[in-house]
């Protein structure tokens, strides 16, 4: 093959290469290995991770059953090895999907339109304020405390060189005795400058936010309300943020595996009249040249590949494959069963809720909450999560270090997975330290 | 259909597809594919817990059986094209083969389950793969720190030029400007855009390269980098790199690399031995992990030991007890991109394919590349009009200057090569190149695959001297054709709604 084209040697065809940077020896990583070597070496990875242990993590990423059929339908080479469907001819499964599943956004959420992804629940909150800039011509937001930590950080990432060249704010706005927006200090904060608010529902604490009365107050001053929803399976039961102006998603809990972070879902659905500040893919329906109804990528003058600087955002991969997987996951589950699983969640975290409030002190406990609540105890989220590893339980997520006016509180989650067993045994955990002092 | 060729297909024979609705349209009350275990606690009033917040009205989601789920996602996945039939010679997109093991061992218990909460000393799995890719990545770049945490090779630039500014900054000036080539993605100047930069673009030289003479006057004190693809996207590598990099550092400015080309250069030489400041990779394209129908990415950041303090946190480091932990005490860090530690499933496919590879065959992958690259050139540059002529690496840039004669422009012969059996190349990109044909086989094809992409070209070629007219209406064999974009653009349908 090479002597065919002319060329002598395959050092010929990196001639080009300066001599100097040419790498003259082998690259230090491992050795080539077979792949059962290959098996054996993950394997052995998973063994050192925590493998058969109850676990009352939530706080942004959810356990909740994964439908075999997701797998058996992601895992189909034509989607799996598919690229970015711009030669629609050829890529109408994946378009079809993504319009299914832009659909159910929308479904969901109450919102009119709904993007193709994006990268994750985190980043989907900068883009949406950065949108809500563009829409209003204002350049500052305020953010709940509520909102997950780590989604504001990359907030304030995104956010940083604005705020050194233009003034720019990000302002955190508190929250109150009952761990919801305190309403009174957003009014004060919201200002004629103010793009938009942008609050998470159920927050951070599994609290549900009282968004129609943040909605109002946003917008008697011409801001935008973003309502960032972590989980999404919520949305079974509780209200869908229907006063938002544009909400962003986390579809993890879609039949999306933990995977230590990623890759996850994010989602943007908006009002219809935001459509052409939407950042990232769109599908939408058209016809072919004889008149048979197909889909197409569009309204990509929006996207970097057409508009470059001035484009909505850098975005171009999204999270195509997850957002198939939610797909799927929305299918099986659809109308019926989504209430259902939502119902199972609210149930087994009520129950949790009760279990573990003898003990230890459930905070913000009477505004409602969908499948996470917050634990206040005398010990030590590290002693006492010490005492549940010998019952092999992950306890609840030590919040000190996002909010440290909270003390020794650990968030909770219970979802369909969580058994009453796993709670009850958690529970007499949480007891035992007072049980033995009685005795004493 | 016979009557639409001129030349032969040697690669396909039409056959049947099934029809398939939407899944709203075939939706029937009362269907279901899913059943819950019985619930072991007590029941719960939705009302009573949740008041006002309760949803009154359902979704109205699809109601289907679970064959009818399957046929659906299966039929739908049958009007697709994908790398497991065949040749994808998109060019900039390298769509290698995504080898299975790497979606068997990121789907292991223990891995895939592992909450990104859960204590440190029980994720230590998770942690060494990330420290193995780390290494192995730094390695394969020649640069000295990193960050996994991007999501994607855009996300990685938007992390890469925030490095530049907050290594600007903690000198006392962000600077003003990033130079992008006029050849470059179109990430590029929307990444610098999104970072508060001015983009200065920069006009390619004739070769398609840096004109490194005009570099050295673009170049001021208020440039904090310069975002240059090597190899560009024209497939040639830019030989004066290091001067180019002298250029920018003699002002103080970053050379930032986007390593999307990475699969012309692994295991043959490394930007941080030819002076490239800090870099991104896509792990999506270099390292084999599944494209998806458009994602999920994975965009890690490489740069020098200067850049390292305003790396992103968490870092994973290993303490003094040998446990790997994640240090979220970086007072310099330019702060998190994105929640979590990134997207942790494609790195335990990129670990898997390095592995699978060793030092012998990143080697031999990238050598496959080039070699496959430039027997597509030599095999077509006398029908096809080669605009730069500078060597090739890993893919080859044609123009439609000699079919435009006859009315037939590059996305016609794209569309045209559907009927043959193949994905088209990557249609008018790069923007230097007017009409371009980019075309990007990657090491994973064999001869005869290359031999009959090389054949499809040559016979629509033909057709285009012959018989312009079926390139122009093609193509002819697909379930739809030559979709109405316009409309869909101007009255936007984005969603189903019940008639």
């Amino acid at each position: 093959m090479l002597r065919e084209i002319g060329f002598s040697s395959i050092d010929d065809l990196f001639a080009i290469v300066p001599e100097e940077y040419r790498l003259r020896r082998d690259l230090a990583i491992p050795r080539q290995m077979g792949e059962q070597e290959i098996v054996d070496h993950f394997k052995a990875a998973a063994a050192k991770n925590a493998n058969g242990y109850a676990s009352f993590l939530g706080a942004g990423v959810y356990r909740h059953y994964r439908p075999v059929i997701i797998d058996t339908i992601v895992q189909r080479g034509e989607f799996l090895t598919s690229y970015t469907p711009y030669q629609a001819e050829i890529t109408q499964g994946t378009l079809q999907a993504i319009f299914e599943f832009q659909t159910m956004i929308c479904e969901l959420t109450g919102m009119d339109i709904a993007n193709a992804s994006m990268y994750d629940g985190s980043t989907a909150c900068p883009e949406a304020a950065m949108m809500a800039m563009r829409v209003t011509g204002r350049d500052s937001v305020v953010v709940a405390r509520t909102v997950h930590p780590e989604y504001r950080e990359v907030m304030h990432t995104y956010a940083q060189h604005r705020e050194a060249a233009s003034g720019h704010i990000t302002r955190e706005v508190g929250y109150g005795s009952d761990g919801r927006v305190d309403l009174g200090a957003l009014e004060a904060m919201v200002t004629e400058e103010t793009a938009c608010v942008l609050v998470q529902s159920p927050n951070f604490f599994g609290a549900i936010e009282d968004v129609a009365a943040v909605a109002e107050i946003a917008h008697r001053k011409g801001a935008l309300l973003v309502v960032a929803i972590a989980e999404a399976i919520s949305l079974g039961v509780v209200r869908p943020p229907l006063d938002a102006d544009i909400v962003t998603m986390e579809a993890q809990s879609y039949g999306v595996a933990p995977s230590f972070g990623g890759p996850f879902c994010g989602v943007i659905a908006a009002k219809e009249k935001f459509v052409r500040q939407m950042p990232g893919r769109l599908v939408g329906e058209t016809k072919d040249k004889h008149g048979r109804r197909g889909f197409v990528l569009t309204l990509s003058t929006r996207e970097q590949h057409i508009r470059r600087e001035k484009a909505t955002s850098n975005i171009c991969t999204n999270q195509a494959l997850v957002a198939l997987m939610a797909t799927v996951f929305m299918t099986v589950y659809g109308k019926e069963g989504i209430r259902e699983l939502a119902l199972q969640n609210l149930a087994k975290a009520d129950y949790a809720a009760k279990a573990l409030g003898v003990q230890g002190r459930v905070l913000f406990g009477d505004v409602p909450r969908f499948n996470e609540f917050v634990l206040q105890t005398d010990e030590t989220p590290e002693a006492l999560q010490a005492r549940l590893l010998d019952e092999k339980i992950l306890g609840g997520v030590a919040l000190r270090r996002w909010y440290p006016e909270l003390g020794n509180a650990t968030l909770w989650c219970a979802t369909e997975l969580t058994t009453r067993e796993q709670i009850d045994r958690a529970a007499s955990v949480l007891a035992y330290p007072a049980a033995t002092a009685g005795v004493r | 259909m016979a009557e639409n060729f001129v030349g032969s297909r040697k690669k396909i024979t039409p056959h049947l597809t099934q029809n398939e609705g939407l899944s709203f349209e075939k939706s029937a009350p009362g269907r279901k594919a899913y059943r819950l275990a019985p619930l072991d606690v007590p029941e719960v009033d939705p009302r009573s817990l949740l008041g006002e917040s309760c949803r009154s009205q359902s979704a109205e989601l699809p109601q289907l059986s679970e064959i009818e789920i399957v046929r659906h996602f299966t039929r739908l996945s049958t009007w697709n094209y994908a790398i497991d039939l065949g040749m994808y010679p998109l060019g900039s997109c390298t769509m290698k083969y995504n080898p299975r093991v790497n979606e068997l061992v990121s789907r292991l218990e223990g891995i895939a389950d592992a909450h990104p909460y859960q204590l440190e000393a029980l994720a230590q799995g998770s942690l060494e793969i990330m420290r193995l890719l780390q290494e192995c990545l730094l390695e394969i770049t020649g640069m000295e720190a990193i960050t996994l945490q991007p999501a994607a090779g855009a996300h990685g630039e938007f992390t890469g030029i925030l490095l530049a500014r907050a290594f600007h900054q903690a000198k006392g000036n962000a600077r003003k400007t990033v130079i992008v080539p006029d050849s470059a993605h179109g990430t590029n100047p929307a990444t610098a855009a999104m970072c508060g930069y001015e983009v200065v673009n920069f006009k390619s030289n004739p070769q398609g390269g840096i004109d490194v003479e005009a570099l050295a006057k673009a170049v001021t004190e208020e440039t904090a980098a310069l975002m240059l693809t090597n190899p560009s996207t024209i497939g040639v590598f830019e030989k004066e790199i290091h001067r180019i990099a002298d250029i920018l550092h003699a002002k103080g400015a970053l050379l930032y690399m986007d390593g999307a080309n990475m699969n012309a250069l692994c295991g043959k030489t490394r930007p941080g031995d030819f002076g490239v400041d800090v870099m991104h990779l896509n792990l999506h394209k270099t390292f084999s992990t599944p494209h998806g129908g458009g994602g999920p990415g994975s965009g890690p950041v490489a740069c020098r030991r200067i850049l390292e303090p305003f790396l992103p946190a968490p870092v994973v480091e290993r303490g003094s007890d040998g446990q790997l932990r994640l240090n979220y005490d970086r007072p310099q860090s330019v702060g998190r991109v994105r929640a979590f530690y990134g997207n942790f499933g494609m790195f335990v496919r990129a670990l898997a394919y390095i592995l699978a590879n060793g030092p012998d065959g990143l080697r031999q992958t990238t050598e496959d590349a080039v070699l496959n690259a430039n027997y597509i050139r030599a095999k077509l540059e006398d029908v096809y009009d080669l605009p730069y002529t500078t060597p090739s690496m890993h893919e080859v840039v044609f123009s439609d200057r000699r079919q435009t004669r006859n009315g037939v422009k590059t996305g016609d012969i794209a569309k045209r090569l559907i009927d043959y059996g193949f994905h088209p190349y990557t249609v008018s990109f790069p923007l230097i190149v007017p009409g371009a044909l980019m075309i990007e086989p990657t090491e994973s094809e064999s001869r005869e695959e290359l031999d009959l992409f090389v054949d499809a070209m040559r016979e629509i070629a033909r057709e285009v001297e012959e018989n312009p007219q079926v390139v122009l209406d093609a193509p002819h064999s697909t379930r739809v054709s030559r979709l109405d974009e316009t409309t869909a653009a101007r009255k936007p349908v984005l969603r189903w709604k019940k008639p």
